[in-house]
């Protein structure tokens, strides 16, 4: 039987070396991605960033178990850590706080380094999504850590997103620099058992207040529109404003009312026909990115080294600018 | 595997002590450009070869030190056959009786390592292990 089959008959051994094969991004890895294509698009992609040691992995842990618990969905856990810059090695230690999910075989974890790869990350996450999602997860758990841009790429690319706060992290400001309360759809306030949620509450409903409503930027023709935003009284049924839930990942109070929040999200993107426009988003962006890696090293193939080297050297005395190059070797 | 990354579970299966032999394996493999998944205390063997089949490892590192290694690694080798990673090579630290390392030895653990090992000779062993999986 070969992978992708395989992996259609929720082989685990196949999955996690489809995982393999399409995190490195092989010729075998393409080649299942490709086949298994026709059987994807059925799982809820749910994305949980915020800052290190929020109670990320804590709380991706309880909504697994919600899930096992209240839907009998299974469920998949991608957590993404970051690669050190300089040895390109990485400790991956999300699976620490996710032994309660041990042992059941309708929940699969597993944990990618970042690997340093510019945009790329994005792409590469949305590739084992595709792997889970035709290997029968319902639910699909993305955490990555911080609020970068690639944070914001993955984002993008999940359904829902939550954005994990906790109190005292030395402050709230954080959350602004990083704009990131701008992608959230739920702002889920954990360790909500420590001092000071009050505070960090009231201030973050503020800094939402300001930030909304946002206008919703897609991709058209690889070119940006802006779609305005209502305004807050017509349309409302339209637009989704971002939900607040206090939770304590630690010992499960406040999952049921985030999970409850999340599957009204879900209808709210059903109803309103943004799930669509989401799932084009996710696979526009494939399509676009493909196309430009396959475009470029298909010109760099035609052309030789040494015209490339020639009209480097030209670039580099200023003799002529990357846009004219450019344009010398297109034109 | 030749492409991409070598991966590495690290564990410390049973109740005894503490992780931070473990976690300073953990990290001089990371500095030696692998990536480590770090699973933490008190691991069954069933959670190290669930976690080994989940992360597609080339190697698991383990860690004993209450003396059960006679009862834990036969458990979790043959766990590994059965899940279908028997070319899935293992490692482990701690202070093993010589008599014991033999036997482990045997059953195939690929290197055994004292208080007293330096990390690269386990970085070394890794690179070995995963060049012959290949
Ligand atoms: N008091 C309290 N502590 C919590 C809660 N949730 C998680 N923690 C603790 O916070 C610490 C970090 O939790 P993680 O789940 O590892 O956080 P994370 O955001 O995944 O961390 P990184 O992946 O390192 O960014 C752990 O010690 C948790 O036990 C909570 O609700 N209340
Ligand atoms: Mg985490």
């Amino acid at each position: 039987m070969n992978l992708s089959q395989a992996l259609l008959n929720q082989d685990r051994l196949a999955l996690s070396r489809t995982l393999t094969h399409v995190e490195n991004n092989s010729e075998e890895g393409r080649k299942v991605l490709s086949e298994i294509f026709p059987y994807t698009g059925k799982a809820h992609l749910i994305g949980i960033t915020g800052a290190p040691g929020t109670g990320k992995s804590t709380l991706v842990n309880q909504l697994a178990l919600y899930y096992r618990r209240e839907k009998d969905h299974r469920v998949a856990v991608l957590a993404v850590d970051p690669s050190s810059p300089f040895t390109g090695g990485a400790v991956l230690g999300d699976r620490v706080r996710m032994r309660d999910l041990s042992g059941d075989p309708n929940v699969f974890i597993r944990s990618m380094a970042s690997r340093g790869s510019l945009g790329g990350l994005a792409q590469s996450t949305s590739a084992m999504v595709q792997v889970f999602d035709a290997a029968g997860f319902d639910i699909i758990l993305v955490e990555t850590v911080g609020a970068g841009q690639a944070e914001v790429d993955i984002a993008k690319l999940a359904y829902t997103t939550l954005v994990v706060e906790a109190p005292g992290l030395g402050d709230d400001i954080q959350a602004i620099k990083a704009g990131i309360l701008e992608i959230a759809d739920i702002l889920v306030i954990n360790k909500a058992d420590r001092p000071g949620v009050e505070n960090t509450e009231r201030a973050l409903k503020g800094m939402l207040e300001l930030a909304h409503p946002t206008p919703r930027v897609f991709q058209h023709h690889g070119r940006q529109m802006v779609v305005e935003a209502p305004e807050k009284d017509d349309e409302q049924e339209n637009f989704w404003f971002t939900e607040v839930k206090r939770t304590v990942a630690k010992d499960g109070t406040g999952i049921n009312e985030l999970g409850k929040a999340i599957e009204k999200h879900v209808r709210f993107l059903r109803e309103s026909n943004e799930w669509d426009k989401q799932t084009r988003i996710q696979l526009q962006s494939t399509f676009d990115s493909l196309l430009r890696e396959t475009l470029f090293a298909r010109f760099l193939d035609e052309l030789s080294q040494e015209a490339y080297e020639e009209i480097m050297s030209k670039i580099l005395k200023r003799e002529i600018s990357p846009w004219g190059a450019v344009e010398e070797l297109l034109g | 595997m030749v492409e991409g990354n070598i991966r590495v579970l690290v564990a410390k299966p049973g109740l005894d002590g503490h992780d931070r032999g473990a976690k300073v394996v953990a990290r001089a493999l990371r500095d030696a450009g692998m990536e480590v998944i770090y699973t933490g205390l008190r691991q069954t063997p069933e959670m190290i070869a669930e976690a080994a089949l989940q992360e597609d490892v080339d190697v698991v590192g383990i860690s004993i030190l209450s003396g059960a290694h006679m009862a834990l690694v036969p458990r979790i080798l043959e766990l590994m056959k059965t899940n279908g990673q028997e070319d899935v090579k293992l490692f482990l630290g701690g202070i093993i009786p010589d008599e014991d390392i033999v036997q482990l030895k045997e059953m195939g653990v690929s290197g055994i390592y004292g208080p007293g090992a330096s990390t690269e000779d386990i970085v070394a062993q890794i690179r070995k292990d995963v060049l012959k999986r290949a």
